[in-house]
């Protein structure tokens, strides 16, 4: 039962009035900074999660148990979030979707899959331990289980997409959903199927749950072959056009799928895919767009510094030395690539920082300016 | 230094050139190289900052038994000087922005001083470091109220000068805090007050929480004994400014370094501006823990010419950069504490007074890295 809200009235202003006592104390750095010398999970303004199982399915991939800190507000079975991981003394973020169900409280688990040039994947299947903190956003994503579940669900999983949809599938499992459920899993080969055994088993166990599976590398090997083609689906039940469906995978097996859900099917099908950068061709330096999403202005990249582009733009940047040492004009790069004019670094990753005066685009930009 | 405008850079042209890619190629090293044991360091000395804080807060809520006082004030003292100079000023400079640490980003920090973190990356990662010691432009020259240049005019007002350097040695962190006002400027009519009422809003609500901090809510919560943890935290106020003033007083203005005026730095290369970066600045020998309590800004010639590198690794550079400075000619300024910091007293009190005529012209003994006096190699 939820205590009536005259109770907690009265109590509110002291708390207001405590956490301001606390902010002089602990200010100007906050209370967090000393927080985390004591434990970094401790920090109460930032999500933070400790690695407390680690499993290693096969060489490729590994299922990380997270527990997260009491900043963590939970999430919706299909969201995602970012995971910051320091390599060598340089903090990475990347998105993953946990496939933990709702309502797991602090508890969540993400499978992360390597890929070949991957640097955080690659670090966290060869080095990821348990007692390893992890810097965690709170779950973002309009890709989840409607609040109201739908009846009848379709799910489409390519590779390591599947993660959101394993937490779609075990809610609505932990739920004790009636409705029908299938799920096309495509994977490589019965080896490289994340989740394999776990899927066979909640397969076994809910009649109203029908698995098929679609090998791209091994022929025969599932009841379905090769990648994804609007044959697949006559063959599942239910009928995909009355199912809500989710699909999540590489952007092929998107692409693929939303071919097959035009003609006003549209708004039953939702996808999620995390994209790389594309980068602009080497001899056309001049090419693409840079947006900044403070001031919502979009313009096409004229190959100057992007400091001299957001100042012909009139987007007010902060700027000094416009050489490169002073610093003022560092802004957070949202998306994208850049190159630094100076050193020739290429920033690549999302959520950096960049100096706006000694940086050039490399791809379509979005910078928070 | 004082008469001349015109630069009599001793290299040639292809000379500087090649210098400045010396230089560039030291930097392009050290940033490739940076990386977990850079990390490392910045976060033990802020793990150190913290317990001293703590520790020293702690100690003086019981400063009313005499050991805990000493002890506590030493702590907090030390814990302010390491915020400010190791951490924050470093920081600050966007050394560890790399790290792409929320928590060590150089835009966002905010240190343990009245001047509000904004207004000091302008005035001194912008104004300072890019107009190093140019006369008329860099704000660090006598912060508005000394002279500390032959190039600034001498006026009557300047035979306080002594007594000006000071006041602004025990009141550091509010000369500091008020150095974008260009109270000199205001005073003379150039600026006018309205125009600088948003940093004046800035400048008040630092000093207000910093004032509230360390001398309202920490005394109060030692109840009847609050003015033993008020007497703490004023005396690691003071001492935190005396070490800063002094350590950074040292950097630019001991006896050998240069000032320059607008008209010499127009249109510098990027050797050139190297190369002024190096005439202007002077550095500190001394320990490592020296080295930590200065931050680094006893490197004060590498941190001129890479202030963006993380600081733990100007030690490591500096024999190189004194190599190349030998082998170009050019004087590299370094000295102990004592000696630096008596060269800048001596100024302070000479520059108080008219100059004597005789002076432009003469060769003014460059330090001093052989013993031998040089002739300098700009115009004087």
């Amino acid at each position: 039962m939820s205590p009536p809200a005259t109770t907690s009235a009265p109590s509110r202003p002291r708390g207001i009035r405590a956490q301001r006592l606390l902010d002089a104390i602990a200010g100007p750095h906050g209370l967090d900074r000393y927080l985390e010398q004591i434990s970094p999970t401790l920090v109460i303004g930032e999500c933070r999660a400790e690695i407390v199982a680690v499993e290693r399915g096969s060489e490729d991939s590994v299922t990380l148990s997270l527990r997260a800190n009491r900043a963590w507000r939970g999430l919706r079975a299909g969201q995602f979030v970012q995971v910051a991981v320091e390599i060598d003394g340089v903090r990475h973020t990347r998105c993953y979707s946990p496939a933990s169900p709702e309502g797991s409280g602090r508890e969540l688990e993400i499978t992360v899959k390597r890929h070949p040039d991957g640097l955080v994947s690659n670090f966290l299947v060869d080095h990821a331990r348990r007692g390893m903190v992890l810097g965690l956003s709170q779950a973002d994503g309009d890709f989840h289980l409607p609040e109201k579940r739908p009846d009848s669900i379709l799910l489409i999983g390519g590779g390591s997409g599947i993660t959101p949809l394993m937490a779609i599938l075990r809610t609505l499992c932990a739920e004790g959903h009636a409705g029908p459920v299938a799920l096309i899993q495509y994977a490589p080969d019965p080896e490289r199927t994340i989740y394999r055994e776990e899927l066979d088993r909640l397969a076994a166990a809910n009649p109203n749950f029908t698995l098929t599976r679609s090998y791209t590398r091994a022929p025969g090997a599932g009841e379905l072959d090769g990648h994804f083609s609007p044959t697949h689906l006559p063959q599942t039940d239910p009928d995909f056009t009355a199912a809500e469906t989710f699909a999540c995978g590489p952007p092929a097996l998107l692409d693929a799928v939303r071919g097959t859900w035009a003609n006003g099917l549209e708004q039953r099908l939702h996808v999620e895919s995390f994209l790389p950068p594309t980068l602009l061709p080497a001899d056309e330096p001049g090419t693409g767009s840079i947006r900044f999403a403070g001031s919502d202005l979009e313009i096409e990249n004229s190959g100057a510094s992007i400091l001299e582009q957001a100042e012909q733009a009139g987007v007010p940047a902060e700027s000094g030395c416009r050489m490169g040492i002073c610093h003022t004009c560092t802004c957070r790069k949202l998306s994208g690539s850049v190159k630094n004019l100076l050193t020739g670094e290429v920033s690549a990753t999302p959520d950096e920082e960049i100096q706006l005066c000694v940086s050039a685009p490399l791809s379509d930009l979005v910078i928070d300016l | 230094m004082s008469t001349t405008t015109e630069s009599q850079i001793p290299l040639t042209p292809e000379q500087i050139e090649s210098f400045g890619e010396e230089l560039d190629a030291i930097r392009q090293r050290v940033l490739a190289d940076r990386g977990e044991s850079d990390a490392n360091y910045i976060r033990k000395v802020i793990r150190a900052q913290r317990g001293l804080e703590v520790a020293g807060r702690g100690l003086l809520w019981a400063g009313v038994f005499p050991p805990a006082w000493v002890a506590g004030t030493a702590a907090l003292s030390l814990s302010k000087i390491l915020d400010n100079m190791e951490i924050g000023h470093n920081v600050m400079h966007g050394q560890y922005d790399w790290m792409n640490d929320p928590a060590l980003s150089g835009k966002k920090f905010e240190w343990d001083n009245a001047c509000p973190a904004d207004q000091w990356r302008h005035s001194h990662n912008y104004m300072h470091h890019t107009h190093t010691n140019i006369v008329g432009k860099d704000r660090d020259i006598g912060y508005g109220v000394l002279r500390m240049s032959e190039d600034q005019k001498w006026k009557p007002y300047y035979l306080g000068n002594p007594a000006y350097a000071t006041l602004l040695a025990l009141l550091f962190q509010y000369g500091v805090a008020l150095h974008d006002l260009e109270a000199e400027r205001l005073a003379s009519g150039e600026v006018k007050l309205a125009d600088k009422r948003k940093l004046l809003a800035g400048i008040w609500k630092k000093v207000r929480r910093q004032t509230l901090k360390d001398y309202v809510i920490f005394p109060a919560l030692s109840g009847p004994f609050f003015l033993f943890p008020l007497a703490g935290n004023a005396t690691a106020n003071l001492v935190r400014n005396v070490w800063s003033f002094t350590i950074i007083f040292c950097g630019h203005f001991p006896e050998g370094t240069h000032e320059f005026t607008e008209e010499e730095t127009e249109n510098e290369s990027r050797g050139e501006w190297y190369y002024r970066q190096l005439l202007g600045s002077a550095n500190l020998s001394g320990s490592r823990l020296f080295h930590i309590l200065s931050g680094n800004l006893s490197f004060q010639i590498e941190h001129h010419l890479f202030p963006d590198l993380p600081a733990n690794r100007y030690a490591e550079i500096s024999a190189e950069v004194r190599e190349i400075c030998e082998r170009y000619g050019i004087p590299y300024n370094v000295g102990p504490l004592g000696k630096q910091f008596g060269s800048v007293v001596k100024k302070i009190c000479r520059l108080a007074l008219p100059d004597r005529k005789s002076r432009a012209g003469d060769p003014v003994p460059v330090a001093e890295h052989s013993g031998e006096k040089e002739r300098l190699p700009v115009a004087v």
